[in-house]
Formats: structure tokens, C-alpha cells, sequence
């Protein structure tokens, strides 16, 4: 595996890389076309900058507008190294953060680029419009995410990912205006299209009339998020799906990392068999909740049984776990620490619902602490209880009003009143499409951008850093590799969607739409959908076993083959169709489950969000082994998932010495 | 809800019986055919349960029945995305207030109510199928003006050289909170996009970066909706009160003050 790192020392490698690889002079870049899929932060971000460039860029998204991307989902916040409160960060502990949050397996080049370019996103976004918080003198405000011990988080209330997609969504509006950019909204790609080895285009579906359409450019960008729906249950937006990677993996892109699956630990918990996703409450709220369960058993089968509430638990009988574990980062340790935690306490019995799967997060002392403070400041001296509360519940409806409403409105409960309670739901995917330094696949012209590529955050991802990589891919890096593979274009010309490898690829897309029409109708697509969502938490979540992983990969592949039998999608194939599109997808996941469980199997350690029961310590900490495993699994599609050919990529790490992850 | 007292004592008995509903929706194959209101029973429904979820129920219970299921736009189901729509009993969204549809849950209903379903209403939203409108006008305003023109250099000064006052910042990031959902045009009887327009002019009006175009903006903008065959606003205020993320009538006069003075520079 060549991941064409720049020689040279680390901080100097992107500028020396920069200045090493071809340009294409802008005469020439608006005779190059170049599709975008996707149009979320990596995608929108891309499709706009190529575009400025003066390339022709058309972008593709299921979606009704740009806007809609699931990017618009993300709450708490963006990093960057800014330093601007002066509490002694920089590029390098932004660097270093990354690398031991991601439990030491992901590229020190790659990592140190992000860090490096993750000023200029909040430059460049405040430039654009993006409203972010900001105190009272006008300077911007941050907070603190989990995993630091700085606060680099810029932040536009609890909706950074909405702001900063509707910023990155009129870049590209600004494009569109000056038709540098086709957009076309409410199509999938069905299938990437290789002319002589090169990814040259795709097969789309016009999803409102279900024309099947070819597309070509000179190369693909695939910017279409990651595969945590192959949970059934997850954050992710409903339509969210791993078809185009999946496509594109079956075309010659090696997946890497599969089983590197993020589950986050402050979620609403499942209420019942209806729930067709699970809402994330962000992790911001972490800087102010404190997490616990009853200490004593008896008060947790009170709770469940609905004969005590929460708040009449006196302090004492409260087991803050976060705290009592890991006194130096509390309930701001990484995703992954505090999910298995959760987990430990909830599988040892302390669970606080009716499904014995919730613990509180409670604001209580936060709204306390802010109501002496804001008393304090507003010259109210001896100020009474209520007083204090009701400043408190203010400064904290400030900061997280609409996670709160939003929580209310779903669950019926005040969380001003009553701690929330939480679980950890899958929510991220560091693995994605194998990429090397230029973000491009095995595949010539073929680049993964954010979540759907592999590339930054190893096996764990810290919060408020999937914001800054999809936009630092798609304003800052991307953008700039993709010209040294199309400098060798400019004599190309017009690809043209006539040729033999677009009708033989038309026909392997109609051929499938076809067998997918034709099952036996037994089972509808949301039946498989959950059946395969059950198999992969129970045998390939929060902890994973090689009986259970075995076990997963015999049952997805059965469950794959009675879908194809047996599936039932009505409609025609010529219309609007929502079962059909999701019977598309759904057919995807069941292929790439039985590759994420064959991943999680071979890698015998435990690291990040792969947690394998085999290898912990005794106090139950994740034993990560770096003598056999510190590689990447890049997976080469051969036939069946499970026949699959690992390729390993061996991660070198020469400015940071490996070391046990530790937030003791 | 700080000091509002939730009036759910009767919604959280709603949580643990379940309701027998009777649902008038509205079926189209496509742009082209007619449409109508069908009929359909659903029982054991959960007050837990999203209208969203309900929807999902009844479409289950259609595919195996092997009908084609209701067609509706959803994705995110958090109410951020804007994707959803539908006009519940005549509401945009539905009887709750500050809510998309996926986030209005079904213990606001009774047993035994029957609930009309019916796609957004406007000219300028055509039915694609079903409950299925294209919004895609929306797009348009906002290409023809709802930027501000800076490329991607990584070169722009540094974030904090632009100083801004926390009241106008928290009040522009208040106007940039709309995520487009069109529940504004499908309350007005007008089917005006004022709302909508004027949230993102106002967004810029408000930021030292966006005052540079605030005279082309607001022309522009302005010139693309009346051309997408929206309807002229008469202040009644429906907008505001069943927008989803509660974006203020305020814009909407900030708007034409910007608009009157950008004609009258010229």
C-alpha cells in the first residue's frame, strides 16, 4: 500500500507537497469535468472551491436540495487550533489529540494536515457568513469537547454543522449561479463507471421519474458520509447509505477499517420496536452534565419500577462513574471510553429505564454553579434558591436551549427539572474507503472525501473533529491533490457516455433494479433492514467477541441470501419509488456487514471504538496490541465479503511515541 | 421550557394505551394525475411513537398487503434537515408549536382521531407523489443572491479581525436557524416566501461581511422569488407562528426596509 506520504519533516510536508504537485493552468481546468457526490460538508465544500477554480463541476445528492445533507445534523461544534484563548494550544496538541483520541491508528501526516489547516476553515467560514458564537467584546467563543484539556471548539449554538453546511450550501449556490455547477438533486449513484482502469463517471437514478442517466468527468469525488444505518438503528438521517462506497469498493476501491464504528454515549435511549432512529444529544452538553447511575441496587429497581424519581436520590447514593474512573478528564473523557462505561454500569444492573439501558445526565450543578455566577454579575446579592435556579436554567437555556426542547419534545420530560437520560447509538464510521495522501482510492480518479474515507481519526474519532475534516478535505486539500491526476488530463477531452464500459455498466445497474423487483415478496425491505440491524449490535457493537463475529458472519450472509430471494418491493421501477431506494441500499449494508464483522474478527485487540471482550485489562480497559496490529486493514473486494483480501498498511509513527491511552 | 409548565398530564396517560386512528390521506401517482383523499384505519398506535413513525406503521402494513406505500419526504427525523413537510389537520407540521413533523409525537392525539394528511399547498411547490412536493424554488432564491462572494483561500483574515457584536451576531444566527422547510408558504394563505427570503437577507443585513452585497442581495433575491410564482406577504403573521424553528416576522421587515433602500440607491 504506497500512501504517498511527503518526505521531509512533519509540520513541513503539506506546504513542501503543495509545492511539489502538478498544477492545471485555468485555461485548461474548463475543458475538465469532475462529479461530486454528495453535497454535505466534504461534498458541498468541494464542489464549490473546484469550482472556483474554474473546473465544471456537477453534483449529485438523494436529497431534495444540497442543504439537506446529514452534515446539517451536527451540534456541538468544530475544532480548530486557534489559541484564542490562550490556553497553550497549537497545531501540534490538536495533532496529538487526534492521534491518541484515535487510539493510535490513523496516518501522522494526515492528522498533522488537519490540524494545520483547521484555522483557515474558521477564517474562511466567518468570511462566508457563519454566524458562530461569539462574546460579549466580539471575539468568537469556545467550549470544550471530550478527550482535550484546551477548549477549541467554535460553536453556533447547538446547530455548528447546520451553519457551517448552509455556508459550504451558498459557496455552491454562488457556483450554481454562475453555472460552474449542475446540480442535480434527487439522484443516487447506482454505479461507478471505470473507462480503462480510470473512474470516468457514473450511473445515476433520477429518483422522482427513475430514469436510469450516465454521467462522465475526468474524475469522482465520492463525499457521501459514512455506513452506521448497517445498525438499523443509528443517528444517521433515514436515507443515509453506503451504496456509493459500497459500489465504488466493488469496482477496485479497497475498504479500509470497517469495524472502526463509533458509538456514542449521549443518546436518547430506544423507547420501543417502532423507533426508526435514535437522536444524538450532543456531546457539548458534557462540559456541563454530570453523568451517574444510583450507587446502590436497590434504588436502580426502584427507579425502573417507577416508585423513585431521580432527584429524590441524595448525593451520597449517587455513583458519578466518569468521575470516580477517570478523575483527570471526568465526563469529558473520548466517545468510546464513556460508552463502555455506560454499558458496564447498565450490564451490571445500575440501568436507570424501563429497559434497564439509560443513565442520567443531569445539569442540576451546572445550574447552580451559572445561577451564583450570573447573580453574582448581575449585583443580586444573597440571592435566594430559586433565584439561583431560575438564573441558572437561563444561562443554560442559552447555551443548549434547542438540545433541550428538542429533548422534551421526543422524550416528555423537563430536563431542567429531571436529569435526561442517555445511551450510547452508533453514530460515526472512522472507516471508509481506503485513501492515500491525496485523498484518492485504489481506483485511478476515484477520491473519498470526509466520513466515507478512512483517513483521520484511527479508531476513534474526538468530537467537533468530523466538521473540521469533511471541510478541511473539501475546502483545503482536496481541492488542490485532484489537479496533480488531472494535470495529466487536459488533452483528453469530453469523455465521451456512448462507450462499452458505460453500457455494460447501465446493465449491471438495470439487472440488479430488476432482481431486486422480482423477489418472492415474503418480507418487506425494513424487515431485513432491522433483522441485520439486531446482528450487528448485538455481535458487532460495544463489544465484540470472535464466537459472536463468527456467528454475524454466517447470519448476514444467510440474511443476505433470503433478501434476494424473498425480498418484497412494490411499485415500478420507472417511477417514484422509496422501497425500491431503500432496497437498493439496504442490499449494500448486507454486503458490507459481513466485511465490517470478518474486519473486527481478524483484528485481535482491542483499540478506539473496537473493543473486543478477549483483549481488556483487568479493570476492564481496552489492551490495544501494537507489534501485530498497528496497520490498517484495507480490504479488496474478490467476491463474497467474507472472501475478502486483506492488504495491510503499516502505520509509521515517527513523531510520537506510542503509549497506553490514558484519561486517569 | 424554563417557566412554560407542560400541560402533558393527559399527554403522558396518551403514552401507555394505544390509539385506533383514522387517517385521510392524500394519494397522487405523480405530477401529472389527479390526486385524492383515501381513507385508512390504523390501531395500536404508541404515543411514543413519531408522526413519522406512525406513517412507517401504516406503509408496513400496505406493503404487505402488497399496496404501494404512502410516499412522504423524511430524513434526518430531528428536525434539522427540513425535509419533512405535510399539512396535518390544516397546520404546517401539525397541532404542536416549534416542531417539524418528525419531531411531533403521536401523544398529542386522542384515540378515535381521524387526521387529514395532505402535502404542502403552494403553486410554486407542485406534488412530485403523494405527500411529496418539489421545494426546489427554495434552491433558486437562494442561488440568486443568499451568498456572500468569497472564495475558498485559506487566505481571508483571520476569524477574529472581524469583530461582532454579540446582540447582532446572536440575532443573525436566530434568522440563520431556518432550515428551509417551506412550512412558511404552506401557512400563508398567500403562499408568500417572504419568511423564508427574508431570514437568510437578513442574516447577511446583520454581519459586517454580508453589507458589502446587501444591495444586490436583496434585489436579487427578492426578484427570484416573484418569479417562482410565490405570493406577496400581507402581515398576518400564520408564517411565524407555525415555522418549526420560530424565525421572526422581524426579518421579514428588516427585509423591505433593506429592499426600499437598496431601490432606492438605484
Amino acid at each position: 500500500m504506497d500512501s504517498k506520504i511527503p518526505s521531509g519533516p512533519l509540520a513541513d510536508k503539506w506546504t513542501k507537497h503543495k509545492n511539489d504537485i502538478n498544477l492545471v493552468n485555468p485555461a485548461n481546468k474548463r475543458n475538465i469535468d469532475i462529479i461530486v457526490v454528495g453535497t454535505g460538508l466534504a461534498g458541498g465544500a468541494a464542489a464549490a472551491t473546484l469550482a472556483e477554480l474554474g473546473y465544471n463541476v456537477k453534483t449529485f445528492c438523494y436529497q431534495d436540495s444540497p442543504r439537506r445533507a446529514h452534515s446539517i445534523a451536527a451540534q456541538g461544534g468544530i475544532n480548530a487550533a486557534k489559541n484564542y484563548q490562550g490556553d497553550g494550544d497549537s497545531n501540534y496538541r490538536l495533532f496529538y489529540d487526534t492521534i491518541k483520541g484515535g487510539d493510535y491508528r490513523s496516518r501522522e501526516a494526515n492528522v498533522y494536515r488537519l490540524a494545520e489547516v483547521s484555522g483557515n476553515i474558521i477564517d474562511q467560514c466567518v468570511a462566508q457568513g457563519v454566524p458562530f458564537a461569539r462574546e460579549y467584546g466580539g471575539m468568537l467563543d469556545n467550549r470544550s469537547f471530550g478527550g482535550v484539556l484546551v477548549s477549541r471548539t467554535f460553536y453556533a449554538k447547538g446547530q455548528t454543522g447546520q451553519q457551517l453546511l448552509l455556508g459550504a450550501y451558498s459557496a455552491m449556490n454562488r457556483q450554481i449561479n454562475r453555472g460552474k455547477i449542475q446540480s442535480f438533486t434527487r439522484h443516487e449513484m447506482m454505479d461507478l463507471v471505470l473507462v480503462d482502469g480510470k473512474a470516468r463517471g457514473i450511473i445515476a437514478r433520477d429518483l422522482v421519474s427513475g430514469k436510469i442517466e450516465r454521467h462522465s468527468a475526468h474524475a469522482v469525488v465520492l463525499a457521501t458520509g459514512g455506513y452506521g444505518n448497517v445498525f438499523f438503528l443509528s443517528t444517521n438521517a433515514m436515507g443515509s447509505n453506503v451504496m456509493a462506497a459500497w459500489r465504488a469498493h466493488r469496482k477496485g476501491a479497497f475498504f479500509a477499517n470497517p469495524c472502526f464504528t463509533q458509538i456514542h454515549p449521549t443518546c436518547i435511549p430506544v423507547s420501543g420496536d417502532h423507533q426508526s432512529k435514535l437522536t444524538l444529544m450532543s456531546e457539548s452538553l458534557r462540559n456541563d452534565g454530570r453523568i451517574w447511575v444510583p450507587k446502590k441496587m436497590k434504588d436502580a429497581v426502584a427507579i425502573r419500577e417507577g416508585k423513585l424519581k431521580p432527584t429524590q436520590i441524595a448525593e451520597e447514593d449517587r455513583d458519578y462513574y466518569l468521575e470516580r474512573r477517570y478523575p483527570a478528564f471526568g465526563n469529558l473523557v473520548p466517545r468510546d471510553v464513556a460508552s463502555r462505561a455506560a454499558k458496564e454500569r447498565c450490564d451490571a444492573g445500575f440501568g436507570v429505564n424501563k429497559t434497564g439501558e439509560a443513565v442520567y445526565l443531569d445539569f442540576a450543578s451546572a445550574i447552580k454553579r451559572y445561577g451564583k455566577e450570573k447573580a453574582m454579575t448581575s449585583g443580586i446579592k444573597d440571592p435566594d434558591e430559586a433565584t439561583i435556579i431560575k438564573l441558572g436554567e437561563e444561562v443554560i437555556e442559552a447555551k443548549y436551549g434547542n438540545l433541550f426542547q428538542m429533548y422534551e419534545k421526543i422524550v416528555d420530560e423537563n430536563p431542567y427539572k429531571t436529569p435526561m437520560k442517555i445511551y450510547p447509538a452508533v453514530h460515526y464510521t472512522m472507516g471508509g474507503l481506503w485513501v492515500d495522501y491525496n485523498l484518492q482510492t485504489t481506483i485511478p480518479g476515484c477520491y473519498a472525501a470526509g466520513e466515507a474515507n478512512f483517513s483521520d481519526h484511527g479508531a476513534n474519532r474526538l468530537g467537533a473533529s468530523a466538521l473540521m475534516q469533511g471541510l478541511a478535505d473539501g475546502y483545503f486539500v482536496l481541492p488542490y491533490t485532484i489537479g496533480d491526476y488531472l494535470s495529466k488530463d487536459i488533452r483528453t477531452g469530453k469523455i465521451p457516455t456512448d462507450s462499452a464500459a458505460f453500457d455494460e455498466a447501465e446493465k449491471q445497474v438495470r439487472d440488479r433494479m430488476e432482481k431486486l423487483m422480482s423477489g418472492s415478496g415474503i418480507h418487506s425491505v425494513d424487515y431485513y433492514h432491522k433483522k441485520l440491524g439486531k446482528i450487528m449490535w448485538n455481535k458487532c457493537g460495544m463489544a465484540r467477541n470472535a464466537k459472536g463475529l463468527e456467528e454475524a458472519i454466517k447470519e448476514i450472509s444467510e440474511l443476505r441470501k433470503d433478501f434476494w430471494e424473498n425480498v418484497k418491493v412494490t411499485g415500478t421501477i420507472e417511477s417514484k419509488n422509496q422501497e425500491l431506494e431503500k432496497a437498493g441500499r439496504v442490499a449494500d449494508f448486507l454486503e458490507l456487514g459481513e466485511l465490517f464483522a470478518k474486519d473486527a474478527l481478524q483484528r485481535n485487540e482491542s483499540c478506539g471504538g473496537h473493543f473486543r471482550e478477549e483483549y481488556q485489562t483487568e479493570e476492564g480497559e481496552a489492551l490495544r496490541d501494537d507489534e501485530n496490529f498497528k496497520f490498517v486493514a484495507a480490504w479488496e473486494y474478490v467476491g463474497e465479503p467474507k472472501d475478502a483480501k486483506l492488504h495491510k498498511e503499516d502505520l509509521v509513527y515517527e513523531n510520537i511515541e506510542l503509549k497506553t491511552r490514558s484519561y486517569k | 421550557m424554563v417557566d412554560g409548565k407542560p400541560n402533558n398530564e393527559q399527554q403522558t396517560t396518551n403514552n401507555y394505551i394505544t390509539m385506533k386512528l383514522y387517517l385521510k390521506i392524500w394519494r397522487q401517482k405523480d405530477a401529472s394525475s389527479p390526486g385524492k383523499i383515501v381513507d385508512y384505519t390504523l390501531d395500536g398506535v404508541e404515543g411514543d411513537m413519531s408522526f413519522l413513525e406512525m406513517l412507517d406503521i401504516l406503509n408496513e402494513e400496505l406493503v404487505s398487503k402488497g399496496e404501494e406505500p404512502v410516499e412522504f419526504d423524511h430524513d434526518c427525523r430531528e428536525g434539522i434537515c427540513g425535509t419533512c413537510s405535510l399539512q396535518i389537520n390544516g397546520e404546517p407540521h401539525g397541532p404542536d408549536r416549534l416542531v417539524t413533523t418528525c419531531q411531533l409525537h403521536m401523544r398529542k392525539f386522542n384515540d378515535g382521531d381521524t387526521i387529514v394528511i395532505e402535502p404542502f399547498r403552494a403553486n410554486a411547490f407542485p406534488v412530485i407523489k403523494d405527500l411529496i412536493v418539489d421545494r426546489s424554488a427554495f434552491d433558486r432564491i437562494q442561488q440568486a443572491g443568499g451568498y456572500i462572494s468569497v472564495n475558498t483561500s485559506g487566505n481571508t483574515v483571520d476569524a477574529n479581525c472581524i469583530p461582532i457584536n454579540k446582540h447582532d451576531a446572536d440575532e443573525a444566527m436566530d434568522a440563520a436557524t431556518c432550515i428551509g422547510c417551506g412550512a412558511c408558504v404552506a401557512a400563508c394563505k398567500n403562499a408568500s416566501a417572504m419568511l423564508f427570503t427574508s431570514a437568510k437577507v437578513s442574516q447577511f443585513a446583520l454581519l459586517p461581511q454580508g453589507r458589502v452585497e446587501a444591495v444586490e442581495r436583496v434585489q436579487n433575491m427578492v426578484r427570484q422569488m416573484d418569479l417562482e410564482g410565490f405570493g406577496n406577504c400581507t402581515n398576518t403573521g400564520a408564517c411565524e407562528v407555525e415555522c418549526p424553528k420560530g424565525i421572526s416576522l422581524t426579518n421579514i421587515a428588516r427585509m423591505n426596509r433593506e429592499y426600499l433602500s437598496a431601490s432606492l440607491k438605484g
